[in-house]
This record gives C-alpha cells, sequence and structure tokens, in this order.
C-alpha cells in the first residue's frame, strides 16, 4: 500500500481533507466522486487521457541532467521538463483529465479559478479541444499582473471575469468560482486547478498529476542506472505538481522536498484550517480570518496548500522549506544563463532551495531531481520590471 | 421529541407557530454599523428570532450584499468576542442565532466556541460550509453546551440525505430556497416553496426558508408551504444605502404585516 494511497472515505489524508462546503454543492462531490473512481478503473478512460496527454500534449517530457549548473554547485541535478509540455507548464495533466470527466458526466460548461493564468489557460485549451463552454475567474490584481494569459484564454474561446471581492488575487477568484458553482452544479463542472477543495478533488488532481512522478521515476532511474534520485524537489503553493510528483517517488528511498514562498507558506507559517472545501494547514490570524499570501510568484500567493500535503508533513515524510523572493530571482536568472532553460517565478523556488543548500543541506555528491513546473515566458515582463529592466 | 428536550429557539419557534404565526428571522451582520441597535428596531418590528451574522474572511455562501457588510465589519475590527460581548451585553428579547463560517470556530476550538456562545446567551449557531457528515462532533458539543446546531438543506439534497439532515437539525430546519448564494432577486424560486413541501414532509421541526426570499410578497408566498422565513440580503442592502435603525424597523414591519395577512 502506498503511502499516497486514496484517502479514507471522509476524503481524509489523516486528519487533513474532508468536505467542507455548502450542502448545495453535496451531491456533485458525491457524484464526482463516483464518476472519477468508475472512470480512473475504466481502461478506455485512461487509454483516452494518456492519448491525449501524448498526441497533444507533448508527453512524455523529457528529464534534462543540467551539466553546467551541476558542475557549479557539486552535486548532480535533473529537471523534470513540465515546461515542455503543452500550454507550457503542468497544469495540462489535470485539466485534460477534468474536461473527459465533465463530458462523463454529461455537462457542458466548465469554470475555473486561475492566479498566474496558467491553470486558466490550461482549461481554456481543454475546453476548446473538447468542445465544452469555459468561464475562468480571476481576481482583479492578477488580471493585471498577467494580462498576457488574460489575452490567450480569450483566444481559446473562454470568458475571463475579473473578480473585484476580498483581496482580489487567487483566494477570492476561488470564493467566486464555487458561488457560481452553487448557483450552475447541473450543467457545470469546477475545474479547480490544484490539489485542494472538498474530496475528491485533493486526490483526483494528484492521480491526473502523477503521470509526472511516475515518468520521472522511470526516466531517473535509466539515468542512473537504476537507482532513485537522492532528493526530489518540487514547489508548493496549491501543490499539485509537487503532489504529482511526490506520488511518483514517495514509496522509494528519496527525500522529498516541498518548497513554499516566503510569503505563503502555509505549512511553516500556518495552522490547520478550514477553507475553500478542505482541513489543511492555513495562514490565519488570531481569530481565525484567512490572510492574503505574498510573494512575487501569482501561482504560488496562496494561503492555504493541498490536504495531503500538510499530511506528508505531518508523518516527516516530506520535508516543506521556504525560499524568499530575492533567492527566486537569483535563481531564475542562474538557471536561464547556465542552461538556457528560463524557469517561471513558481518553480525557480524549487531551482532557488537546491542553489541555497547544495553543499550544506544536501551533501556534494547527491543528486536531485528538481519538476520544472512551467516556463518563465509568463512572467518575463515582471521580472523585467523586478530587475530594473524596461521591455 | 418531549416539549422539555427542546433547546430555546425551537421552544420559541415552535410556540409562535402553534399559535398560528408564521415565523420571521431577520439577518444581521454583526460589527456592521448601527447593528446592536437595528437589532433591537427588528425585533420591535416583530422579527420572531434574529441571525447575526459574525464576518469572516471568505465567505462563500454569500452574495456580494452581505459580502460587503462583512469586508466592512472586518475592516472596522470586528471580531468574534467582541460581537459575542455585545450580544451578550444587550440581552435581547427574542433568540439568537449565530451564522458564521466553520474556521472561526475551528480556529477557537468546538469547546471553546460553544462555551462562549452560551455564556454570551446565544440559542443556536448557522454554519453553512458545516454540512451534515462533518459536522457530528460539532453538533455534540454545541449541544452539550445547550447550543442548538441549525443544518442546512438544499434543494440539491436528495431525499433521503433531507431526512437524516432534518434529523439531525436542532432549533429549525434552514431550507435553502434556491441553488445559489445569498442574494435578492426579482421573484422567487420554485424551488423554494419545493424545498420547503420536502422538508414539512419529513419533520416537525420549524421549517424556514431563506436565500433568496427579498420583500413581503415573497416572504409570504413561501410560508404558505414553510413555517416563516429568513431574509438577510434585502435587508442589510437598506442598511448599506445608509438606512439606519428605523429603515430596518420599517422593512421588517413590512415582512411583517406580509406575513401575517399571507
Amino acid at each position: 500500500m502506498s503511502i499516497m494511497g486514496p484517502p479514507s472515505a471522509s476524503g481524509r489524508f489523516g486528519e487533513y481533507g474532508g468536505r467542507f462546503v455548502p450542502e448545495s454543492l453535496i451531491p456533485a462531490c458525491f457524484e464526482l466522486e463516483a464518476v472519477f473512481n468508475e472512470a480512473w478503473g475504466d481502461p478506455e478512460f485512461v487509454g483516452e487521457y494518456r492519448r491525449i496527454l501524448t498526441e497533444y500534449g507533448g508527453r512524455p517530457t523529457p528529464v534534462t541532467e543540467l551539466r553546467r549548473f551541476s558542475q557549479k554547485l557539486g552535486i548532480r541535478v535533473f529537471l523534470k521538463r513540465e515546461d515542455l509540455a503543452h500550454t507550457g507548464s503542468h497544469k495540462i495533466n489535470n485539466v485534460i483529465g477534468q474536461a473527459l470527466l465533465t463530458r462523463r458526466m454529461g455537462k457542458t460548461r466548465l469554470i475555473a479559478e486561475t492566479g498566474a493564468g496558467q491553470h486558466g489557460v490550461a482549461t481554456a485549451t481543454a475546453a476548446a479541444l473538447l468542445g465544452l463552454e469555459c468561464v475562468v475567474y480571476m481576481g482583479e490584481v492578477d488580471v493585471a499582473r498577467q494580462a498576457l494569459n488574460v489575452f490567450r484564454m480569450k483566444l481559446l474561446g473562454a470568458s475571463v471575469i475579473s473578480v473585484v471581492s476580498g483581496s482580489r488575487t487567487l483566494k477570492d477568484a476561488i470564493n467566486e468560482a464555487m458561488r457560481e458553482w452553487v448557483a450552475s452544479v447541473d450543467s457545470t463542472h469546477y475545474c479547480i486547478g490544484s490539489v485542494m477543495g472538498p474530496h475528491p478533488y485533493p486526490y483526483m488532481v494528484r492521480e491526473f498529476q502523477r503521470i509526472v512522478g511516475d515518468e520521472a521515476l522511470v526516466q531517473s532511474k535509466e539515468i542512473l542506472g537504476g537507482k532513485v534520485p537522492d532528493y526530489v524537489v518540487a514547489c508548493v503553493g496549491g501543490g499539485s505538481n509537487a503532489a504529482g510528483t511526490f506520488a511518483g517517488f514517495v514509496d522509494t528511498t528519496a527525500k522529498l522536498v516541498g518548497v513554499e514562498p516566503e510569503g505563503g507558506a502555509a505549512i511553516n507559517r500556518g495552522i490547520p484550517g478550514v477553507v475553500h472545501g478542505m482541513r489543511s494547514n492555513l495562514l490565519q490570524d488570531d481569530v481565525g480570518q484567512v490572510l492574503e499570501a505574498h510573494s512575487i510568484s501569482a501561482g504560488l500567493d496562496y494561503p492555504g496548500v493541498g490536504p495531503e500535503h500538510s499530511y506528508l508533513a505531518s508523518i516527516g515524510r516530506a520535508t516543506y522549506v521556504t525560499a524568499n523572493d530575492d533567492e527566486v530571482l537569483n535563481a531564475l536568472q542562474v538557471l536561464s544563463k547556465l542552461e538556457g532553460i528560463i524557469p517561471a517565478l513558481e518553480p525557480a523556488h524549487a531551482i532557488a532551495y537546491v542553489i541555497r543548500e547544495a553543499g550544506k543541506e544536501i551533501p556534494l555528491g547527491s543528486t536531485a531531481l528538481v519538476t520544472m513546473s512551467g516556463r518563465g515566458d509568463k512572467d518575463a515582463e515582471s521580472v523585467a520590471q523586478l530587475l530594473g529592466d524596461d521591455v | 421529541m418531549s416539549r422539555e428536550s427542546l433547546g430555546r429557539l425551537e421552544l420559541a419557534l415552535t410556540d409562535k407557530k402553534v399559535s398560528g404565526r408564521k415565523l420571521l428571522v431577520p439577518y444581521v451582520c454583526g460589527g456592521f454599523g448601527d447593528w446592536v441597535e437595528t437589532i433591537y428596531a427588528i425585533i420591535e418590528a416583530g422579527a420572531d428570532a434574529v441571525e447575526v451574522g459574525i464576518p469572516f474572511s471568505d465567505p462563500i455562501m454569500d452574495g456580494p450584499t452581505i459580502q460587503e457588510a462583512a469586508q466592512k465589519a472586518l475592516e472596522a475590527g470586528a471580531t468574534p468576542s467582541q460581537i459575542l460581548s455585545e450580544v451578550r451585553r444587550a440581552n435581547f428579547s427574542v433568540p439568537i442565532a449565530v451564522m458564521t463560517y466553520y474556521n472561526i470556530i475551528h480556529h477557537a476550538g468546538h469547546e471553546r466556541f460553544a462555551k462562549e456562545l452560551e455564556q454570551c446567551g446565544v440559542a443556536g449557531a448557522i454554519i453553512p460550509d458545516l454540512q451534515l457528515d462533518e459536522a457530528t462532533d460539532w453538533i455534540r458539543v454545541s449541544g452539550e453546551n445547550g447550543i442548538e446546531n441549525v443544518l442546512l438543506a438544499a434543494p440539491s439534497t436528495p431525499p433521503e440525505r433531507l431526512k437524516r439532515l432534518a434529523d439531525n437539525s436542532r432549533g429549525f430546519v434552514y431550507g435553502v430556497g434556491r441553488m445559489g448564494v445569498t442574494g435578492e432577486r426579482a421573484s422567487l424560486a420554485d424551488s423554494a416553496s419545493e424545498i420547503a413541501r420536502r422538508l414539512k414532509e419529513c419533520t416537525e421541526k420549524p421549517v424556514l426558508v431563506g436565500v433568496g426570499v427579498s420583500d413581503a410578497g415573497q416572504a409570504a408566498l413561501v410560508s404558505r408551504v414553510s413555517d416563516g422565513v429568513i431574509v438577510g440580503s434585502a435587508l442589510v442592502r437598506r442598511l448599506l444605502q445608509g438606512g439606519g435603525p428605523q429603515a430596518a424597523h420599517d422593512f421588517v414591519g413590512e415582512l411583517r404585516r406580509g406575513l401575517d395577512d399571507g
């Protein structure tokens, strides 16, 4: 039995998870759970999911050894290249799965939240591919800082709704998408972008993302002559690329490390709480109001974290650390110059941890696999601004 | 259930129901504006109980009107303890049920929060994101402390679950009038009378319908089937527009007359 197996009947990983949503949504959660379990055991469904990810999504994505970067750090570093998947990030794995489920449930419309815009673009892409209507909720602040992705979603035929409630970022986009889902649940599937939300989402999204870790395990064993990497590292906001990556390695000897942004570190600085349908670690004030997260990467600006990460932290199977904005900007430049790979700001957190700890926490001579969850094009403008460059 | 085992909220509502009166439970957002005076005013205008909101940062069951009031209350520094201590001081003459989201309770701890409610004279609790399957421990702990936890039933709730939900609700059963979040609507949804009918078939407890009940006509219409209504956004909008306790008194008076005249 894997440490990352199915959750309990109530949707719990240890004490985390569950189903904390309004009664109106409960039948939809039950239906989704039943349909997902059935589909995931149906060779025809799994075959179509894999076929689309291969023919259309560009899978399997390669594992790249970073030779110059490794030489500089004194450890061997490999990247799992989700930046090379269609739409430029790992998000495509999840949305293809959920869009196929939407069709299987007889629903015709997808709604989604997005922070950086990557999940919104991926959902709009899957909707276009399968002929579904798509509406994406995005905080007004993020609409302004990710204008290019807003335009991409519109090109793909999606409507983008600018959310002006609360802090006008990802957390409020989720609130608004949930409110809309309550009103339209008969025809609409809420395509949640990370391993969060009410059961079965954290489990289902991890299963749709485990293709990242399953591929990477085989690929890294090939490269390392049958061995697994000493370290497996991924960035964590909600935690979908980390959950998918960890799922492949959790039953091996690899040390699993999740890297949170310093300003949105739910596991490192939060305590258990309940928001967006789940019980998990959460940044909150002294009476339980949810705090806003702050980091340079919109995709990690989330005050909570997927419940399975809280569980993996609680049993000590994965370690969660933080990286600050300066370390991240530095990592992005180092990787770009030494390897010709411009990472998105999100996985630059994982790179930053490796740079900081090589020869310290990570002993010289170790091997480390880092999930490159997305490419950096979307961040070029904001990075230029932060570096004082005009674009 | 015998009369002796009923809680304060259910007893008060049942007595009025038995006397032939349709029940009116308005919602007021704690910490927003002149909320304590507003509650006195709406009790005088005929409220049978009052739902007092404890604002939460991420209210996923609320539409724009109640979101705005909650955000203003939070910006003004409202906290759960401060709202509850004002409820205690005010000593209202009808039962008070607090409406909040589960993280506020989770953060305080079930035992501590239930005791605080009890000490402040609160009779009931309504927590829209704590559905039946997750509510077992809170129902027990709140019950042991004399707090009646009201469960919400939705148009989408299947029959077997509806019965279990009604059996486990205390105080009254909250029928959600439409698939959606709180807010005013031009007309009453068919689902409002339908959820009332389904609930009345499976419980003797008072059945109140809220979410999308916006004026006296709609309140009277759904109360032909239900035992009464909960009205939130329509009242809160009047307060957001600057109407003070007097405007609240006038509006709740209208609702009262609508219900009394059928």
